[in-house]
């Protein structure tokens, strides 16, 4: 799961790596009261998964009472590359002399945990420059290993021996947590030769999440897709009105990028899993029964060991349960689809030979609907 | 590194046949794993022992053995292919106890797999020198002559194209639109959806780029990572002839998203497809817009080569 800024200085806080004092809040009367606690000035932080916040207005000074009434309404509305905020982290400014770059994060091709560190931080890591990078096995760092970076970017002194606990406490927190990524950008070198967290992503592998429970309250879904997940599926909600089902994540991404680039607008990304049963089909159709902007259902199942006719029935099933009334334009691949067509024929279903002209029919259907 | 298509079909006898290597099912008592250790069963591939904790001294389908470890299993069949079907948590020790017992090549079906699960079972895999192909794999196969895995056999007939893919149903659909168009497959490997793969695009084109009989290659990515420009630049180095055609999944998948699979998200530029499909185009290697697409760009390819 990806952490919020405010989540991952939590994290940062249990294993011991220096973040700024701060207060996150959902409204702003429990913020009133973190104001009053923390004392003008300080920094208001949207938290929403995304990068570019600051350039975006998300983040903002405010120097008193009156600056704050102002801000935090403004701050809290903010919708930034489609993302609402999620909380607002009120948070104590640092003098910095420096920002830096720090992170650890799982080179997937390498098969091998990777430390990235510059002198110049702040920025996307895309454009952080002078980067250090070191390889590092399963993630353990060695104090040796982490002084060698702190040198290279040009630290010394204090700075150093701060750096090297700052480094052996993230890789702690990524072995611990299982994360694929963790990262702090920037890392201010303060005046007296400190470092602080001044932000904080983390990122962890999700199929690991059975053994940490701790962080279940980091969990980010929503109510469908967390059903979706207990059926074994994988849900993504989108912007559009196209139901985008199919079996194989795969293939349900091709589908995607093929309604996409026909000019459509999908509502989800839903993939049944490998396989497709009359069951599994239902259960996908009663997820989209509980989705409000679906106006058509974009079905692609490749059915290797499985008869179309099973799923066919599923849809039959759907209509006759008043369960959906919505129209479905399907392709399915697997044997026996004459016989499928021809049960589907009284329905709102229509079977497609290929998936281009199933996409085409409810593209079209699309914009006949309005 | 073991070569593949030894393991995998040993070496022809005296009338030109080659043998049926004996593979073990780790798990086949399950539901998942009996209904694919039977579908493997007829088609041809050599399961010649289950192993099931607890299950040991019954038999499958009435004529496979089941044992209680693998190292039982390995010592009665002298296999050296195991196929894991186990829960995903307890992958690490069915994989590790398949390694230590002597498998050369484990085929990791299950999906979830932890990623420092698997990272230590590479590890060990490397100290045994040992293929592992997955985890979240629908597996290998040579159509025609073995299947070890849970594909469908009706997409796949015996050819002269490799097929590499990340995706398990895009595999069985464009390998289904290459048979439909005249190119069986040499052989077919499923690098699976996660973010760490025991092998990956660049093992498995090392695998096969030097079998004689190969005349073309598919591979099949998507979103996340850089397992395809990796290859792409690789291929460019050692200049590799060949005709190879791509397809890449996930072009209008929304960022740090999970799109069905583990590995399947783009952070930042990291795993974009548009990194992919850039390097690709640099190797000189076409990608299908759409799957349906790969067979004719194949054919092109082929064509216009001398």
């Amino acid at each position: 799961m990806r952490l919020l800024e405010f989540q991952a200085k939590e994290l940062f806080g249990q294993f011991g790596i220096k973040t700024p004092k701060g207060k996150y809040s959902n409204n702003i009367e429990q913020a009133r009261e973190h104001a009053k606690e923390l004392g003008f000035p300080f920094v208001i932080k949207f938290q929403a998964p995304v990068g570019g916040r600051g350039k975006a207005g998300g983040i903002q000074v405010v120097k008193n009472q009156d600056e704050f009434e102002l801000k935090y309404p403004q701050v809290a509305g903010m919708t930034i590359k489609g993302e609402k905020a999620r909380a607002i982290l009120l948070e104590k400014m640092a003098e910095y002399q420096k920002e830096l770059y720090l992170s650890l994060f799982l080179n997937r091709s390498k098969r091998c945990y990777t430390i990235i560190a510059s002198g110049e931080g702040g920025v996307e890591i895309e454009s952080v420059k002078n980067q250090t990078i070191r390889e590092v096995g399963l993630g353990d760092v060695s104090a040796q290993v982490a002084e060698d970076v702190a040198k290279s970017i040009g630290l010394s002194g204090n700075s150093v021996s701060d750096f090297v606990e700052m480094l052996q406490k993230l890789s702690k927190l990524t072995i611990e947590k299982e994360a694929e990524l963790a990262e702090i950008n920037p890392v201010a070198l303060l005046k007296d030769g400190s470092l602080l967290a001044l932000d904080g992503k983390v990122i962890t592998d999700d199929n690991s999440n059975f053994r940490h429970t701790e962080m279940d309250k980091y969990q980010e879904k929503t109510e469908l897709e967390e059903r979706a997940e207990k059926s074994g599926f994988t849900l993504v909600e989108l912007d559009g009105n196209v139901a985008v089902v199919g079996n194989g994540a795969g293939l349900v991404m091709s589908t995607l990028d093929m309604l996409i680039d026909n000019g459509g607008k999908a509502a989800c990304f839903l993939d049944v899993g490998g396989g497709a049963t009359t069951e599994s089909v239902y259960e996908a159709l009663t997820l989209i029964s509980k989705m409000k902007k679906v106006n058509s259902i974009l079905v692609n199942l490749y059915g290797g060991i499985v008869k179309t006719t099973t799923v066919a029935s599923a849809f039959i099933k759907a209509y006759d349960d008043k369960l959906i009334d919505l129209p479905v334009y399907a392709r399915l691949m697997g044997s026996e689809s004459d016989k499928a067509k021809e049960m589907l024929k009284p329905t709102k279903t229509k079977m497609y030979d290929s998936v281009e002209e199933a996409i085409s029919g409810a593209v079209l259907g699309g914009t006949k609907n309005g | 590194m073991a070569n593949i298509y030894e393991i995998l079909r040993g070496t022809k006898d005296s009338s030109g046949n080659y043998q049926r290597m004996p593979v073990i099912v780790q798990g086949i008592t399950g539901t998942f794993g009996s209904l694919h250790a039977k579908m493997m069963m007829d088609y041809g591939t050599n399961i010649a022992a289950g192993v099931t904790p607890g299950k040991g001294g019954q038999k499958f389908e009435d004529k496979v053995p089941i044992y209680n470890s693998v190292k039982e299993a390995v010592d009665a069949t002298g296999a050296k292919i195991s196929i894991v079907f186990v829960p995903a948590k307890f992958f690490l020790s069915a994989a590790k106890e398949a390694l230590e017992a002597g498998i050369k090549l484990l085929v990791a079906i299950p999906e979830h797999v932890p990623i420092r699960d698997t990272m230590q079972v590479l590890e060990m895999a490397k100290q045994k020198d040992a293929i592992i192909i997955g985890p979240n794999t629908p597996g290998i196969m040579i159509p025609g002559l073995i299947k070890i895995g849970i594909m469908p056999a009706s997409p796949f007939k015996h050819g002269n194209i490799a097929v590499l893919s990340k995706s398990g149903t895009l595999l069985y659909e464009i390998s289904n639109a290459l048979t439909k168009a005249g190119y069986g497959q040499s052989i077919t490997i499923g690098i699976g959806g996660d973010p760490v793969n025991g092998t990956r695009l660049i093992d498995a084109f090392e695998m096969v780029k030097d079998d004689p009989d190969l005349k073309g290659m598919v591979v099949v990515g998507e979103i996340g990572g850089d397992s395809e420009e990796i290859l792409a630049q690789h291929i460019i180095d050692t200049n590799f002839k060949k005709p190879i055609v791509a397809y890449i999944a996930g072009r209008n998948a929304p960022k740090e998203k999970r799109m069905g699979h583990a590995g399947a998200i783009v952070m930042g530029t990291y795993g974009s497809a548009e990194s992919k499909v850039s390097m690709f185009n640099k190797a000189n290697i076409p990608v299908g817009k759409r799957p349906n697409e790969v067979a004719m760009l194949l054919s092109g390819k082929m064509g216009s080569k001398d």
